[in-house]
Formats: structure tokens, C-alpha cells, sequence
């Protein structure tokens, strides 16, 4: 199956692993995988900020750039959400845009969805000697309703340990620009949900959204927590033997 | 009054009121998710009402007509205001022109909204609270923090010192013995707030909904009080925003299920009181309402933030939110706090304080509300519709710094070479930060990030180009 990339302009700049790690299950499944190099962002923070006019620069990039695809995949289930959700709110009023939009958009999913899903697959071959515990993002779990299948490819992985997270399903605070406009209180959530993830026990925190990781990753940094955060796909592309 | 973040932050440091919040909020959420796990119509019943909310909204003006003319036909006044002054304006004279100096009250938002107990007492009219948390915030001398709850950041010791120390200043004072426990606290409230339902002639009401065919106005309630201040004063003054109203009798069905699971996380309310003009011999003998507009007709007017007044004030979304949950409701500077005062005060009451504009921001977007709500308000979308108007009417000659952040980052993710560009000056920088891959100290404005997270480097080597050395016949 050809399926194009969505890196994401965060995993493409800051965390790189999540989409390598995408391409290599993705591959390891039979996928002819593609990256439209004319891709950029999905333009979510500027419509969650409110700059809905500049936001469309990136909705633009984006339905060039996957205009020939019938699968796209990308490891965020927050930028799903907005290609899904929030471009044809930024195209509204023109109509070539709005057109690009409507075709482009149902042929777009978050990674885990596309496996159980489009592929049909839970276990992905995956190998991880770890205990793990899983943050349900929000966006993920509220706009895209990905429910149980980021779980049921986790317990698919063999010698991983699963461990529930308390308060799974409240938000970490992160928010996009919400971790900067309101900090107190993005801080304060994300304390709580820190929290929550050392009392598991866990060493590694999952979810499918780099941003959410980014956040939370960065509290449990800076307490010295030693629990490692990891995308979802990275689990997933992990084997015996490789160095992880 | 500050804005939203710093007045967050000024609540997040009292550690009291956050472990008063979180318990309050977590046992209400789970009562809520057990009742409304009981029935299989949930999703039937909340497409109902936000059906009938949405119809009785595109059709305001014949329903509320319909409404006075049912009200006139049964006896009652109706009266129309425009603005919080009118409608306090109103209510005043009303009451001066019974010769009372002192009034009743059901616990009600409108009567907040457009502060009525201070119009009152600047006219020398004494209004008491008595709802039993109202009561508490009333002699707090504090302002409510929960639209169901007002006294939500009170813990039982505080409610004990307020009452020992504040009820004899206005009435039965508490007992001098009075403890923190619950059944004693009540005791006093009730022989307290006795005196003053047996004395008064004129009760001020709101209404939760407001029946256009019959011209009914209802009120549900869990103490009973509002039943005394409905029955037994000989004036009654009922104000009611225009968004009340339903069309018909048979519409309570819906709402009567949907409100007091998603509020207390009850199947009934304890008191469901209806009353429909004047009887004689029995109950109020003269009856006004006031209908209040106070900016409904300008949130009706825009087609995206119209579903707010769809709310029937349960506050679901404020159990529900990770922000109020920590902040509590004065942080933010209105009425109605949490998610839906986040996006009904705005339009209510513009976008041109700083106070204002913020309380779009007010939120992580986490959607949570926009799932509990009874009557299905995007929350979330509405947030987001509101954060495009205050940035636009900000626009003009001059930019804010953000304003240029945004323009530049647009420019960037307009083409993929440019990114690829802004990508390379970023993996730069990690020549400067260090290799480690985190950083712990930022420059403003980001060091609203690093000065309680660590941050990440950006990465040595951006996707894009990893793409292009390992992949690149592939790429196009």
C-alpha cells in the first residue's frame, strides 16, 4: 500500500524519531511510504491562537502536498484532529481551498487508527522490555476517538509491561500556546499528571502526541524523574536486538 | 479585577482552595458519570435539547411574545430590559412600590449577572440570600465561585466562622456552640433564614426554564427554600434571561431529565416548582416577570456563538475542567466561570477588557466540557471562534509582538523550503545550548516555558533531511 508521511512540523524539527519510527513500522507492515517534502504544518497553532488568516498559509502546504494521496499517515493525533476538524473552518470562504480540504481530509489518520483500522493489524511485530504506562492525549482521545487501540497495540508488544495511568483521561495542560499564555496553570496540571505517571512505577511514558510528550517530558526532567517519554510509534518500531 | 493568568496564579497558590476544588469537583464528576451511565438515551435525550434550545433560539422573538401574552392572560406583569440597569431600574421600583424594604431571594445567575443585590441595597433595600451556599457567600461578604455551587471554595470550618461571626449582624445569630458539622451548620442556616421567609413580603426569583405556551416559569432546587420564596410572600419578582425559554410544556420532559443529572448527579431534583401567574387565595398575588436581554441579542445575532445561550446553567463543564478545577471561578473576573463563562461572558459582555479578551485563552482546549454538555455546546470551537475575534479586533496599525511571531511562522509554513531553512538556523542553536538535547533556562517570552519544564533542542538533524539521506529516490 503507498501511504504518504505527515512528519508533523514538530516531529519533523524537534523530534525526528517519531516519524522514523512511523516510517519503519509502517514499512515492516508492507508500506510503500512516501514524504511529499512540500509538506510543512498543519496550521493548528495559528487557528488555536486565533490567527485563523495565517493559519491558512500551512492548510495550503498542506493540501498541495497531499493532494495525490488516498492514505496519509502521521504520528499526532492532535494534528489529525485539526486536518480533520479545523481546515475547512480556515479554508471557509474559498473555494478551491474548501474543495482541496473536503477530498483530502477523511483519507487522514493518526497512526494507530491507520494500523488497527486501514491495516488491520494490532500486533505490529514489536519488541519492548519495559514498563510502560499510557497518556490518552486529548485530542487523540476526544476529537478523534481513537478509544482502546493505541492499548490493544501496546499489548501486542511482547515482554512490555502495561501499567494504568491514574486520571488517565485529564489533560497534562499542555495545550499549544496555552503552556505560555496561562503557565501557571498548564504547570500546575502538568505537576498533577507528572505525578500520576511516577506513581506507576513506569520507566517510560507513551502517548501519540510529541507535544503532550514534550510537555509532560519536560516536568519530569526537570524533577530528575528518570521515567523516559517515547511516542507511540517508537514502541511500536522497537525489536529484539535493536538498541533502544 | 486581573486578567485570567495572573489572577490564576494569585489562586493557585492557596493550597487550601485547590484541595477544596479537587474533592468537590471529583466527587460531583463521579456522581454525575454514574446517573448518566443509567440511561441508554443519553445521547437521544442531549440531541433533544440542544434540538429544542436551537429551534426555540431561531424562533426567540414568537416565543417570547407567545410567552407574555400567556403570562398577561394568567394575571402576571411582564416587563422588558434591555441592560443590567434597566432591569435593575425595574425590579427596584417594584419593590419600592409595595413599601417592603426588604426582599427574598432564589438563588438565580440573572439576578448576579446584573447585581441586584448591590442596586437593592443602594436603594435601601436589604435582599437576602437563601440558598444555603448563597447565604454562606452573602455573609462572607464574597463573591460566588461555582454556578451551582457558589460556595465551592469553602471548606466546613471556614462556613462555621462566617456564620458564628456574620449571622447575628443581620438576624438569628448562629448558636454559640455551633461546630462544623454539617447537620449543625444547616440547623443554624435554617433557624437562621426561618425568620426572614416568615417576615418577608416580596421574593426575588430567576427561573431555570420558562414554558412560551402556558407562561410558566419553573424553578428546581435541592433545599426547599426557593419553594418558601415562591409561595409564600405576597409579591413576586421573577427575573429571566431571554434564552429561558422553551416552547412548550412537554419540553421539561427533556430538560428535567438533563439538568439534574448533569448538575448534582441526581436523577430528580428534591423541589421542581412551577407557577403560572396569580391564583387567587393562593401563593403571590401580584406577579412580574423581567425578561432580560444584557447582551443575549448580540450572542444571538453571531451564528457561531449563539449556542452559548443554549446553556441551562448545570455546570457540568466546570466539574469536568483541569483549569477550573485549579483555579476555582473568581480567577475568572465573571459571573459564569469555567468553560461556559470562558465563552458566554465575552459575548455577553464584549471583548474590549483585558479581562475579557483573556478568558478565550482560558483554557487547554482539552474538550472534556464539550463531551459532558446536556445540551451538546462545542465548547471547544466556540473557544477557538472567540480567540479569531479578539485577535482581529486587536488588528490596526499596530502589531503585538505575538502578532509578528504568528505573521513569520506563517510565512515559514507557507513553503517547505523555507522551513527547511528555519530548520537549519534551529539545529544551529544547538551548538549554542549544548549537547545534552534539554534546556533549563529560555529567554522571555519563553522562559515561560523553561521556568518549571525543562525544554528540548531542536533536533540535530531535522526529519526532512534524515529523509533525504537514507530515502531520497523516494522523495518527490
Amino acid at each position: 500500500m503507498r501511504v504518504a508521511l505527515f512528519a508533523t512540523c514538530l516531529g519533523d524539527t524537534m523530534f525526528p524519531a517519531a516519524p522514523k519510527a512511523t516510517v519503519q513500522v509502517l514499512e515492516r507492515l508492507g508500506c510503500e511510504v512516501e514524504f511529499p517534502a512540500a509538506q510543512t504544518c498543519c496550521g493548528q497553532m495559528h487557528t488555536n491562537t486565533g490567527y485563523r488568516k495565517q493559519a491558512k498559509s500551512s492548510v495550503r502546504t498542506f493540501v498541495d502536498a497531499f493532494a495525490d494521496y488516498d492514505a496519509v499517515v502521521a504520528p499526532s493525533g492532535s494534528c489529525v484532529a485539526s486536518v480533520r476538524h479545523q481546515h475547512a473552518m480556515v479554508a471557509d470562504g474559498d473555494r478551491t481551498l474548501s474543495r482541496a480540504v473536503e477530498r483530502i481530509a477523511p483519507h487522514v489518520h493518526e497512526l494507530s487508527e491507520f494500523l488497527v483500522d486501514v491495516l488491520g493489524v494490532t500486533d505490529v511485530g514489536a519488541y519492548f522490555p519495559h514498563r510502560v504506562t499510557y497518556h490518552p492525549t486529548c485530542h487523540s482521545a476526544r476529537l478523534l476517538r481513537v478509544g482502546d487501540r493505541p492499548l490493544r497495540l501496546l499489548r501486542a508488544v511482547r515482554s512490555l509491561e502495561l501499567v494504568e495511568l491514574p486520571a488517565a483521561e485529564q489533560c497534562c495542560g499542555f495545550g499549544g500556546t496555552f503552556a505560555l499564555k496561562n503557565p501557571d496553570v498548564s504547570v500546575a496540571m502538568g505537576a498533577d499528571k507528572a505525578r500520576h505517571v511516577r506513581e506507576t512505577g513506569a520507566e517510560v511514558l507513551c502517548a501519540g502526541d510529541s507535544s503532550c510528550l514534550m510537555h509532560i517530558g519536560g516536568l519530569l526532567s526537570r524533577q530528575r524523574s528518570g521515567v523516559r517519554v517515547m511516542h507511540l510509534a517508537e514502541i511500536l518500531a522497537a525489536t529484539e536486538g535493536a538498541d533502544r | 479585577m486581573p486578567a485570567f493568568p495572573q489572577a490564576a496564579k494569585q489562586q493557585l497558590a492557596n493550597a487550601q482552595l485547590r484541595h477544596n476544588l479537587a474533592d468537590a469537583t471529583s466527587t460531583i464528576r463521579r456522581k454525575r458519570a454514574d446517573v448518566v451511565g443509567e440511561l441508554d438515551d443519553w445521547a437521544q435525550l442531549r440531541e433533544a435539547g440542544a434540538a429544542i434550545k436551537t429551534h426555540t433560539l431561531s424562533n426567540l422573538d414568537t416565543y417570547l411574545e407567545q410567552f407574555e401574552a400567556a403570562v398577561t392572560a394568567a394575571g402576571g406583569t411582564v416587563h422588558w430590559a434591555r441592560d443590567a440597569e434597566e432591569a435593575n431600574r425595574i425590579v427596584v421600583d417594584l419593590v419600592r412600590a409595595t413599601g417592603e424594604r426588604e426582599v427574598v431571594k432564589v438563588k438565580s445567575m440573572a439576578t448576579q449577572e446584573i447585581e441586584l443585590n448591590d442596586a437593592l441595597r443602594a436603594a435601601g433595600i436589604d435582599a437576602w440570600e437563601t440558598d444555603l451556599a448563597e447565604l454562606i457567600v452573602q455573609l462572607g461578604h464574597d463573591a460566588p465561585s461555582h454556578i451551582l455551587v457558589p460556595a465551592i471554595h469553602r471548606n466546613r470550618a471556614e462556613i462555621r466562622d462566617i456564620f458564628r461571626r456574620e449571622m447575628g449582624e443581620v438576624g438569628t445569630p448562629a448558636p454559640d456552640d455551633l461546630t462544623d458539622d454539617p447537620a449543625r451548620l444547616a440547623e443554624a442556616a435554617r433557624r437562621h433564614l426561618r425568620e426572614k421567609f416568615l417576615r418577608a413580603k416580596v421574593a426575588v426569583s430567576g427561573a431555570n426554564f420558562a414554558v412560551a405556551e402556558t407562561g410558566t416559569l419553573v424553578v428546581v432546587e435541592s433545599e426547599g427554600n426557593g419553594r418558601m420564596c415562591l409561595t409564600l410572600p405576597e409579591t413576586l419578582i421573577s427575573v429571566v434571561g431571554i434564552e429561558k425559554l422553551v416552547p412548550r410544556w412537554e419540553d421539561l420532559e427533556v430538560f428535567l431529565q438533563l439538568l439534574p443529572r448533569s448538575s448534582t448527579g441526581e436523577r430528580m431534583n428534591p423541589y421542581t416548582s412551577t407557577w403560572t401567574g396569580v391564583t387567587p387565595g393562593d401563593g403571590p398575588q401580584s406577579f412580574h416577570v423581567v425578561l432580560l436581554d444584557n447582551g443575549r441579542t448580540n450572542a444571538l445575532a453571531d451564528e457561531v456563538g449563539r449556542q452559548a445561550l443554549r446553556c441551562i446553567r448545570c455546570s457540568a463543564c466546570l466539574n469536568v475542567c483541569p483549569v477550573y478545577e485549579r483555579t476555582g471561578g473568581h480567577a475568572y473576573g465573571s459571573v459564569y466561570p469555567g468553560p461556559i463563562g470562558a465563552v458566554l461572558t465575552p459575548q455577553l459582555r464584549g471583548t474590549t477588557s483585558e479581562v475579557d479578551k483573556a478568558l478565550p485563552y482560558a483554557s487547554s482546549l482539552c474538550g472534556a466540557c464539550y463531551d459532558v454538555c446536556p445540551v451538546a455546546i462545542n465548547i471547544p470551537d466556540l473557544l477557538v471562534h472567540l480567540r479569531t475575534r479578539v485577535v482581529e479586533q486587536d488588528r490596526g496599525w499596530r502589531s503585538t509582538p505575538v502578532d509578528v511571531l504568528m505573521s513569520l511562522a506563517s510565512w515559514v509554513f507557507g513553503d517547505a523550503k523555507r522551513l527547511a531553512a528555519a530548520q537549519r538556523v534551529a539545529s544551529w542553536s544547538r551548538k549554542v545550548i549544548g549537547r545534552k538535547g534539554t534546556i533549563g533556562r529560555l529567554p522571555p517570552p519563553l522562559s515561560r516555558w523553561t521556568d518549571a519544564r525543562d525544554a528540548p533542542a531542536p533536533a540535530e538533524e531535522s526529519f526532512r533531511t534524515w529523509w533525504e539521506r537514507n530515502r531520497g529516490g523516494g522523495a518527490r
